[in-house]
């Protein structure tokens, strides 16, 4: 199993200001947000990233916009830093929102040139994004989709075409000299990921043999892992746990007591998160016709974290424990921890990725340096063992 | 439930009700309601031809990429299938986005225009909003926008069958496809409407906040010789909020530029 750290960057100085006005993202002023502590912040958290190649982590960024959340705009100007910091680790980008994205050629040359760049380490998690992700990119939630495979189609074969200029006039994206360079050093393409939380986006991806990542819900990742599994085997091959991944909010401490706490802080992430202006959260076309009956006859929207029998637990006042049953975090000392994330992989048939949240809101720097470096050296290489076969990069 | 026709190959749910002459009316982003009251008071002077547009009801999108420009074609096409001559079109919100689209491009089937206020221009500089952003509102500001009395417009969402919810969602994801960017409007649409050779009947809500009467006026002084009247107690929808008085403001109006 290979382990992900990765960080929103949060500006978490506004999330009490973003609580009491009901919405840490799209229509919460900026004026709340200090540059110059957020100078700090990102300093620091890219400091943090750092320190993951040191105790064998592999790196994932990923990008929010119009937040208190996540101050990271753009994975790949994330990493291009943390490939220049970094030697060893793999870089995954989960990812960029390629139906927001108006030059889909564009993502395919960022993307190119961080592979290039970090000598051939780049994960590329091309990704549909979230609700609220609509209103600060202005993108129509009605053919999202349809916009993004277009993206998709394009960016792999911009990625994997030597021989160009090619020509593209599709629904959305018109180009008469499709020919990037540099060209990526994986071939045919950096290894492909994407993310859901349904059976349909387990099922797309299978189709395509991308992996797919989820977070924070057991109850929800099972059936996506399954309905993939299911999808593969129609289409004649067998799925390692390479193509799953699963995310967590992990706090480690040299005792319980310490890693309940770290994980209990990272935790303000999830308790935050979906604390946003009403309109926003479900944009008319974002989600399917059936959801979206589902929910007006429940008269309101569905809460994401559900615990193992899938009954949905109240994000928002979620204890440690609450969390640890519900899959959403794992904590406690290194033997907890191992423990924990054990059961998650036998529950979830197995996966090969693990997405850390090592940082979140108020982890300070010393707790979030400590976190790392004991779930690199004290958990991280037990579970190596767990799929051994799915040591290899992804890519491989 | 309408009947479906087929038009140039494309299957379309439309309500008909009464007699004489023809009336095409285009229904607004939040749907058709033909349970309102209004649909049977325009019928009892009126062969009321109302379809329900491409993505909602039970009519399918035209395709997934679909424009309002497709749908001002498709419903030309209509109107020629229908064979209706020296009719009345009346769009109302949306529909009156799509009716000015039609009637740029031909107004050879119809005697006059109404629209009721309409989406579809831009008349302010590009930092005002001359339409509300109503996919920012919660529900409850949404209506208060929208009607004088916005108890009038609410909805008991528990209540209805999965198959009218299922309409209704349909019907918010087509309005999205149609209007989210540029919002709501077509920036090439005002220098055209000067192509409207029809008498033009503007009828607003004095109460509306969605596109307000100044609006209302700009789109007045685009279309030449039309006239703004204004309805009171009424907001976005005048039609449901005050039926009595927009079928007689219609007809008043309509009856004066009968056939020519």
């Amino acid at each position: 199993m290979r382990c992900w750290y990765f960080s929103e960057m949060a500006y978490h100085p506004a999330w009490e200001e973003g609580l009491k006005r009901g919405s840490l993202r799209v229509i919460l002023p900026n004026r709340h947000l200090d540059p110059q502590i957020a100078h700090g912040l990102l300093n620091r958290y890219l400091d943090e990233f750092a320190l993951c190649d040191e105790v064998g982590l592999d790196i994932m960024v990923n990008e929010h916009h119009s937040t208190a959340t996540c101050m990271t705009v753009s994975v790949p100007m994330a990493l291009a830093i943390i490939a220049r910091e970094t030697k060893r680790a793999r870089l995954l980008s989960l990812g960029t929102p390629i139906a927001n994205r108006p030059d889909p050629v564009r993502v395919a040359e960022e993307m190119a040139w961080l592979d290039v760049l970090s000598g051939g380490r780049l994960e590329m998690g091309l990704v549909k994004g979230a609700a609220y992700e609509i209103a600060p990119a202005n993108s129509n939630p009605a053919n999202l989709m349809r916009r993004y495979w277009e993206a998709h189609d394009l960016i792999l074969k911009a990625l994997s075409t030597h021989d160009g200029p090619f020509n593209w006039e599709g629904e959305f994206f018109h180009y008469r000299n499709v020919n990037i360079w540099p060209r990526p050093i994986q071939q045919p393409t950096p290894p492909v990921w994407m993310t859901g939380l349904s059976p349909d986006s387990g099922r797309m991806a299978a189709e395509r043999g991308h992996v797919i990542g989820t977070l924070l819900s057991g109850a929800v990742a099972g059936p996506m892992f399954d309905a993939y599994r299911k999808r593969a085997q129609e289409l004649g091959w067998t799925p390692g746990p390479d193509r799953f991944a699963y995310a967590v909010v992990a706090g480690v401490g040299t005792t319980r007591e310490e890693g309940y706490r770290r994980a209990d802080q990272i935790a303000d992430y999830v308790r935050t998160a979906p604390v946003v202006a009403e309109p926003f959260t479900n944009p008319p076309g974002y989600a399917s016709v059936a959801a979206n009956v589902a929910m007006l006859k429940a008269g309101g929207g569905r809460g994401f974290v559900r615990d193992r029998h899938g009954n949905p637990i109240d994000h928002r006042t979620a204890t440690v424990e609450q969390f640890i049953d519900s899959g959403t975090c794992v904590a406690g000392t290194p033997d907890d921890v191992f423990a924990q994330i054990k059961d998650l992989n036998e529950r979830l048939g197995g996966f090969g990725h693990l997405l850390v949240f090592g940082q979140g809101g108020f982890l300070d720097h010393q707790d979030t340096v400590a976190n790392i470096t004991l779930f690199g050296r004290e958990v991280l290489p037990r579970l190596h063992e767990l799929n051994p076969q799915a040591k290899a990069a992804a890519a491989e | 439930m309408g009947k479906i026709m087929s038009v140039v190959g494309a299957d379309l749910e439309i309500e008909e009700r009464g007699q004489g002459r023809p009336l095409l009316f285009l229904h607004a982003g939040e749907g058709l309601m033909p349970e309102r009251p209004w649909f049977d008071l325009l019928a009892r002077r009126y062969r009321v031809l109302a379809p329900w547009h491409p993505g909602w009801g039970n009519s399918p999108l035209l395709d997934p990429v679909a424009t309002v420009d497709d749908l001002a074609y498709f419903y030309l096409d209509l109107a020629a299938a229908l064979g209706l001559e020296e009719a009345v079109l009346v769009g109302a919100c949306f529909g009156g986005w799509v009716a000015a689209e039609m009637m740029v491009r031909s107004t050879a089937r119809f005697s006059c225009l109404v629209l009721v206020a309409p989406l579809g221009i831009k008349l302010r500089g590009r930092e005002e909003r001359d339409i509300a952003d109503m996919h920012a509102l919660p529900r409850a500001e949404y209506l208060k926008l929208a009607w004088a009395d916005p108890a009038k417009g609410e909805i008991d969402f528990t209540k209805l069958s999965d198959g009218e919810l299922a309409a209704i969602v349909r019907g918010r994801e087509a309005f999205a496809l149609y209007g989210w960017k540029p919002y709501m409007h077509n920036p090439r649409l005002k220098r055209w409407l000067h192509r409207i050779d029809r008498p033009t009947l503007l009828l607003w809500g004095a109460e509306d906040r969605i596109v307000t009467p100044a609006y209302g006026e700009g789109w007045r002084q685009a279309i030449p010789g039309a006239r703004l009247e204004i309805i009171t107690a009424a907001g976005h929808f005048p039609h449901w909020e005050q039926p009595e008085a927009f079928v007689e403001r219609l007809a008043a109006f309509a009856d004066m530029h009968g056939r020519r």
